[in-house]
């Protein structure tokens, strides 16, 4: 057998003794159960406690377990709960934008549309949930590329289709996208998967800082963009919208 | 949001609910500027009965007022009016010169008064006093509570009757105490509010005296009834001191009013723990034959009274999260329709939630709820889609009884409430109403209507068709059904909800 790292083990120990019911115990008691001194046992329980997987009741001063346990079991976001989360703040966006607002996920090789804000004009407009949009064009799919390496890997992988004559195609090219991305917080897509369409999309981010989505605002090029590309007050706008969600998902503030 | 707010001048709404009282500052487009908000505890003295502190509601009031008003950054200045909407029929009666609630408020949930109504039928029954009030004796409205408590508690009568007690529902309250309370406090209610007390004559909009006479209630006590848009006077104190005090609504009639459901046949529904239809019938009080409640809508100024009908739904929301608390099938609320996606139908299920009996248009105290059409084939998918689809055939069955009473087709559907984010459950609704179904950019109607009267009231906004252009669609589903599948599965669900009539045997107490 290979060999293993005593503090792990000890760790472990230290859960299932906190695990064994409803509740909470001191320091001494967890040193003494475990046969540990009480310097090493509070070193692990501090650690853990760091990691959010065990908490320390602030009148008592005793340990339970932590909410991040709990997390652990059901890491998945629901889509549906993501949309309930969302709709204030998209509702808020669309209204401060003047444009369409769309909230997606990464769904094989695309991107699902999972809700979407009219564009609060009194024009006739298509509810766009359910549809999919490309991943390696628009604003939203180059969020997800950029952050989340299963996206990133289809992206890749996949045909990167010339919907345009500005769709970025080549790989080199597409890296470099996905760099820019990531060192902005922010993805544009002016003209690149619709003639005269542009967006502009920033990721949100779950409690563990995983990437679970993106949203984004899609306008007419002529009214969503100036000389300079997209218009700076949109692009703080769609990520402060991305900040509230992620916020409202756990994610600390960044 | 990054980008500035048009600057003041400002309307605050305060909805003064079940759960909470909250006060949100609104600009010119209808636009949220800041929300404070502040729970109240509820109180359950015995099985069937709830109260309210309303000393804790009017501290809790003052405090979320102060809260969004330094959250806005603003000061009175720059408010130009006070709104006020507040849940319906909740029962108050307080000592006028210093301005201590004699009890607890009784709160429209509360069933305290039923054996009361069945008495105060006599040998007339429940419609004794729909044609003047256009409401069925039922222990939700005020008037009942407020004999309840006269005769309850110790020389209330007495005191009453000498002119030494007031009644409110909660909009007086709030009013009362924002214009100086025992220093000076405007006694006032809405029509909206005044007709939920069955003590309203919906045609003459004033206090009916032979109701009044009939159900023991002395005239003493009564707020004077205003229209829903006016001046009723000043904040005497607090942050917004000076400020004009200028709407009540009930919160369902405010919802209307916020959703700007202004011409005749149009129609909003609220989907919450219940759900509650509202459509505007202009100024016609339309009778309702097919169980529906005959309710004024709004008034603004000395203009004519506008009325609805209403058909409230006992279980939408509250069905969900039973699948979610008490069968524990999902984990949110919003995993309904996760689960429910994942099949294409219902596989036969159909699930009538008669937890309490039918209500509109039913009325059925003695049906109980019933999962229908079962065979090994169905899943916990299929039961969760039938979850959504009751929903939706009960509101197809509220707004055929609208259309059966007005004789007005439903143009379209606006909706509002937090079961409008779930996407299957509002193409559902489309598909089985065969009508588009709405959702406005502003998902806090009920407090926004409250502002938009307010506002009308101070000039802010110079009439209706300006309220109309802050309107914006924010989502819409047109429906896909195909007619024949749609007639069929109507007439399953209506199978379905004749098994859950005559449940519970004559003899049997409710469980």
């Amino acid at each position: 057998m290979a060999r293993t790292i005593q503090s792990l083990e000890r760790a472990a120990a230290m859960l299932r003794l906190l695990a064994g019911g409803e509740r909470r115990l001191g320091l001494s008691e967890v040193a003494a159960a475990l046969g540990l001194a009480k310097g090493t046992a509070h070193g692990i329980l501090r650690t853990l406690q760091q990691e959010g997987f065990v908490e320390q009741d602030a009148a008592s001063g005793r340990y339970q377990l932590g909410a991040e346990m709990l997390r652990l079991g059901q890491s998945y976001l629901d889509v549906n709960e993501l949309r309930a989360r969302a709709l204030v703040w998209t509702d808020d966006l669309a209204r401060s934008s003047g444009e369409s607002v769309h909230l997606g996920v990464l769904h094989q090789s695309g991107v699902l549309i999972v809700h979407h804000v009219f564009r609060p004009d009194d024009s006739r407009q298509v509810l766009e949930v359910g549809a999919m949009q490309p991943l390696h064009s628009t604003a939203l799919g180059k969020v997800l590329a950029a952050y989340d390496p299963v996206a990133h890997a289809e992206a890749v992988e996949g045909g990167r289709e010339a919907f345009t004559d500005r769709t970025v195609t080549k790989a080199e090219e597409f890296e470099a996208v996905l760099d820019l991305t990531r060192a902005r917080g922010w993805a544009s897509d002016i003209e690149e998967t619709w003639a005269g369409v542009a967006s502009v999309a920033a990721p949100i981010h779950n409690r563990r800082r995983m990437p679970v989505g993106a949203v984004g605002v899609t306008g007419a090029v002529e009214r969503v963009c100036d000389g300079a590309g997209l218009r700076s007050r949109l692009v703080a706008a769609v990520r402060d919208c991305a900040r509230a969600v992620s916020r409202d998902l756990g994610a600390g503030r960044f | 949001m990054t980008d500035a707010h048009t600057a003041g001048p400002f309307i605050a709404a305060i909805d003064q609910g079940t759960t909470s009282s909250r006060c949100i500052v609104f600009d010119t487009d209808g636009r949220i500027v800041a929300v404070d908000q502040k729970e109240h505890e509820q109180i359950f003295p015995k099985p069937g009965w709830v109260e309210h502190d309303a000393a804790e509601i009017w501290t809790n009031v003052r405090q979320v007022v102060d809260g969004a008003v330094e959250k806005a950054g603003i000061t009175a200045a720059d408010v130009k009016a006070i709104g006020i909407t507040n849940q319906r029929e909740t029962t108050l009666l307080w000592d006028k010169a210093t301005g201590e609630p004699v009890h607890n408020a009784i709160v429209w949930q509360d069933t305290r008064t039923d054996a009361l109504c069945r008495e105060l039928g006599r040998n007339v029954g429940k419609d004794r006093f729909r044609r003047e009030t256009g409401l069925p004796l039922a222990s939700y409205f005020a008037g009942p509570k407020i004999r309840w408590l006269l005769d309850n508690v110790d020389g209330l009568r007495e005191r009453a009757e000498a002119g030494e007690i007031l009644f409110g529902t909660m909009d007086s309250w709030v009013i009362w105490n924002l214009t100086g309370g025992p220093d000076g406090g405007v006694h006032v209610t809405d029509v909206t509010n005044a007709s939920r007390t069955m003590l309203m004559n919906l045609h003459t909009l004033e206090w009916d005296p032979k109701i009044l006479n009939s159900m023991g209630v002395p005239a003493a006590v009564l707020p004077e009834i205003r229209s829903s848009a006016e001046v009723y006077g000043e904040a005497k104190s607090g942050v917004l001191a000076g400020v004009p005090v200028a709407s009540a609504l009930g919160d369902q009639q405010a919802a209307l009013f916020g959703q700007t459901c202004f011409e005749e046949g149009e129609a909003k529904s609220t989907y919450g723990t219940g759900t509650f239809l509202l459509m505007n019938t202009a100024g016609t009080p339309v009778n309702s034959y097919h169980g529906l409640v005959t309710t004024v809508g709004y008034r603004i100024g000395d203009q004519a009274p506008v009325y609805a009908l209403e058909g409230s739904i006992a279980i939408t929301g509250a069905l969900v999260q039973w699948m979610r608390d008490q069968m524990g099938l999902i984990n949110s609320a919003a995993e309904i329709e996760t689960l429910a996606s994942s099949v294409e139908d219902n596989g036969g299920a159909y699930f009538v939630p008669a937890f309490s009996g039918l209500f509109a248009p039913y009325w059925r105290d003695d049906a109980r709820g019933v999962i229908a059409g079962l065979t090994r084939y169905v899943t916990k998918a299929h039961i969760a889609r039938a979850v959504l689809e009751a929903t939706a055939w009960q509101t197809r069955e509220i707004t055929d009884a609208m259309r059966k009473d007005s004789g007005t087709e439903l143009a379209s559907l606006k909706v509002d409430g937090g079961m409008t984010s779930n996407n299957l459950l509002m193409q559902t609704l489309a598909d089985v109403l065969d009508a588009p179904v709405v959702r406005p950019l502003v998902a806090e109607t009920t407090c926004l209507g409250a502002a938009y009267a307010a506002g009308l009231a101070v000039g802010y906004w110079p009439d209706t068709d300006a309220l109309r252009a802050n309107w914006r669609r924010a989502a819409e589903w047109t429906p896909r059904m195909d007619a024949a599948d749609r007639q069929r599965e109507y007439k399953n669900w209506l199978k379905a909800v004749e098994r859950t009539m005559g449940w519970l045997e004559n003899d049997e107490q409710e469980h």
